[in-house]
């Protein structure tokens, strides 16, 4: 009964009404729109990591740390023999990373040169161009990314100078091929970065068998590693997952100013409800209604403007969200400097949980809103009432 | 209390504090209604009229002095329990009709058979037979803006007898209505009274309304100053 007097009371605030369903729905929409874009970001990067660089997980060398580039020279060895066999399998692959210089017209560039199977699947990666070159000539087939093309000016075709130690401590050089040039959204795969056959790494450098990380494949079950350590991707995607929950962190201020603004106008609307109409509640009160039925009564007219924002929120949102998600937003060329795997492209994401959380959030907030300033109610004399005035 | 004795008051007494003074409302008021009685609180504004009927009404309490209604103690309720005896019991008509602006003339009277539960039924057939006592069944479906002061006036009358109360209490029924509106308003409470046994208690200074009393207590400074029965050579339709 409370539900329907409750609906017919919001529905006769005509305009009232009408505007706070706006604003709150605004506000829904708003709150999931933003949210998808990070949670978009969550998923769009942690895809485009797991595929470029991840994998189902990373076994490494205990040297080995892609952040620290000084003990990147120590950071290889003989791969232990059960990841090894993964590797014969097919469920992994190893990598060789050696730190070494580049000239590029002319120019010292550091890089860090990597080994990889060119007959390798489970990096997105285009590997098999360094399987199709030409050694007879003695250039070292290379790949590289755009954004290493760009920085350095070179192209499939070029010939490049690298320069590298080798396990025994000597300087060698030789000149390199680059033999395609792989567009990827992952610059960690991409910057400074040269990617040549692993074989042909391990001559050079002098490092047969060696690897210093092994990417495993999504779903491989990962294996006794001896003294290397095991990092599945979720481990791996930490940095992100907390970059991202920064950035939530900081967003969340201006969702809760939105939504407190929201709230105000609520809040606004109850106390003015009570105030104009505290005729009605003396006359309700007079009818046989309790003060805590009335209590109810206000309280669930409050909250079903959430209701309705929710329902009004779907129903122009929905269309509007889909399209964002569909088209993507734009990225400024900005974005790709800042190291993000994200690409040219954002596409957000509004995952069941993240919608169904706002709404909750906003029914919840609009409920506690809507019944805070009801409990006026619970002293006001209903004689005093009555003749329209507030005890 | 006797079988149809259904209100006593015994030296009942309410003050309100005002400014740095207290004022004395009601002074020990002392009276006893029957069932079936057509009795009205007469007196100038400020005689206490309203204060006794909201005191009868479980709407407010004595600060001295006890009010028994129905066999119940109103000094002593709670808020549950005198919603309780309003919502069964006792039917309202306010001097501004007081009815739910967003509700529908037929809302308005369902309004109280909805708190007491009543199925959908029931509650319709009860709605029609009030409204029709009033000759306002055809404005079921009318808005409360749309209905003139009188029509107004006897929707609240279908409104306070749909569940078919004991008492009525009228506080100024007819003081915002012109002559002839409440000559009709009257006359209907009058049949009600009549057709149901439904005891009326108005507070009033209407001369067109106290014509039509047959119990008249006059109200002076909150003290009874007179409680004539009117014989039917007094009580009577319009002069």
């Amino acid at each position: 009964m409370l539900l329907r007097l409750a609906w017919r009371n919001l529905i006769g605030a005509g305009m009232r009404t009408a505007l706070n369903v706006a604003v709150l729905s605004i506000t829904f929409v708003a709150i999931v729109g933003t949210l998808g874009l990070l949670e978009g970001f969550n998923r769009q990067t942690s895809r485009a990591l797991i595929e470029g660089e991840y994998g189902g997980g990373q076994y490494r060398h205990p040297d080995y740390d892609p952040l620290d580039p000084i003990s990147l020279p120590d950071a290889h060895g003989a791969v232990p023999g059960a990841v090894q066999r993964q590797v014969e399998a097919g469920a992994a692959t190893a990598i060789l990373v050696v730190p070494g210089t580049m000239y590029p017209g002319g120019r010292l560039r550091p890089v860090v040169i990597k080994g990889i199977d060119p007959a390798q699947r489970l990096l997105d990666m285009p590997t098999t161009a360094l399987a199709a070159s030409d050694e007879a000539v003695g250039e070292v087939p290379a790949l590289i990314g755009t954004r290493m093309a760009r920085s350095t000016g070179l192209g499939v075709g070029d010939v490049v100078t690298l320069q590298w130690k080798d396990a025994r401590g000597t300087i060698d050089a030789r000149d390199a091929s680059i033999v395609a040039v792989m567009h990827t959204t992952v610059p960690s795969i991409d910057q400074n970065q040269v990617w040549v056959p692993l074989a042909a790494l391990r001559q050079l450098a002098a490092m047969p068998g060696e690897a210093s990380l092994v990417v495993a494949a999504p779903g491989a079950v990962p294996v006794g590693p001896g003294a290397w350590t095991f990092r599945d991707a979720e481990e791996l995607l930490t940095d992100v997952r907390q970059l991202i929950q920064s950035k939530f962190a900081g967003s969340a201020v201006v969702y809760l100013l939105l939504l407190f603004l929201s709230m105000l106008a609520i809040f606004d609307t109850q106390v003015l409800a009570i105030f104009r109409r505290r005729r009605e509640i003396g006359t309700l009160v007079a009818l046989g209604m309790t003060r805590g039925r009335v209590i109810r009564l206000f309280t669930i007219e409050g909250a079903l403007h959430g209701v309705l924002a929710v329902l009004a929120g779907a129903l122009w949102g929905t269309p509007l969200l889909w399209w964002v998600s569909v088209k993507g937003w734009e990225l400024s060329s900005l974005a790709d400097d800042y190291g993000f795997a994200l690409g040219s492209t954002l596409y957000p994401y509004y995952s069941p949980r993240l919608v169904t959380l706002t709404m909750i959030v906003l029914l919840a907030a609009t409920a506690v809103v809507s019944y805070l300033p009801t409990r006026r109610i619970a002293s006001l004399e209903p004689t005093d009432a009555l003749r329209g005035r507030l005890t | 209390m006797g079988d149809d004795i259904l209100i006593r008051t015994e030296n009942l007494t309410k003050r309100y504090p005002m400014g740095g003074g207290v004022l004395v409302a009601l002074d020990r008021v002392s009276l006893e209604f029957r069932a079936g009685e057509f009795a009205g609180l007469v007196g100038p504004s400020g005689s206490g009229k309203t204060t006794l009927l909201n005191i009868m009404g479980s709407l407010d309490v004595p600060t001295e002095g006890s009010a028994v209604v129905l066999g119940e103690r109103v000094e002593t309720l709670s808020h549950e329990k005198a919603a309780e005896l309003r919502n069964r019991h006792i039917g309202f008509i306010f001097q501004t009709f007081n009815l739910l602006p967003v509700y529908t003339v037929f809302e308005n009277v369902e309004f109280p058979l909805l708190l007491l539960g009543l199925p959908a039924a029931r509650r319709r057939t009860l709605v029609m037979q009030a409204l029709d006592r009033v000759h306002l069944a055809d404005r079921a479906r009318s808005k409360p803006a749309e209905l003139s002061g009188g029509e107004s006036q006897r929707v609240a009358i279908s409104r306070a007898i749909v569940k078919e109360p004991r008492i009525v209490f009228a506080d100024e029924p007819t003081a915002n209505l012109d002559a002839a509106n409440s000559h009709g308003i009257i006359q209907t409470m009058e049949r009600l009274n009549r057709d149901l046994g439904t005891t009326f208690i108005f507070s009033t200074h209407d001369e067109k309304v106290i014509r039509y009393l047959r119990r008249r207590i006059s109200l002076v400074d909150g003290r009874v100053a007179a409680d004539e029965t009117l014989t039917p050579a007094t009580a009577g339709g319009p002069a």
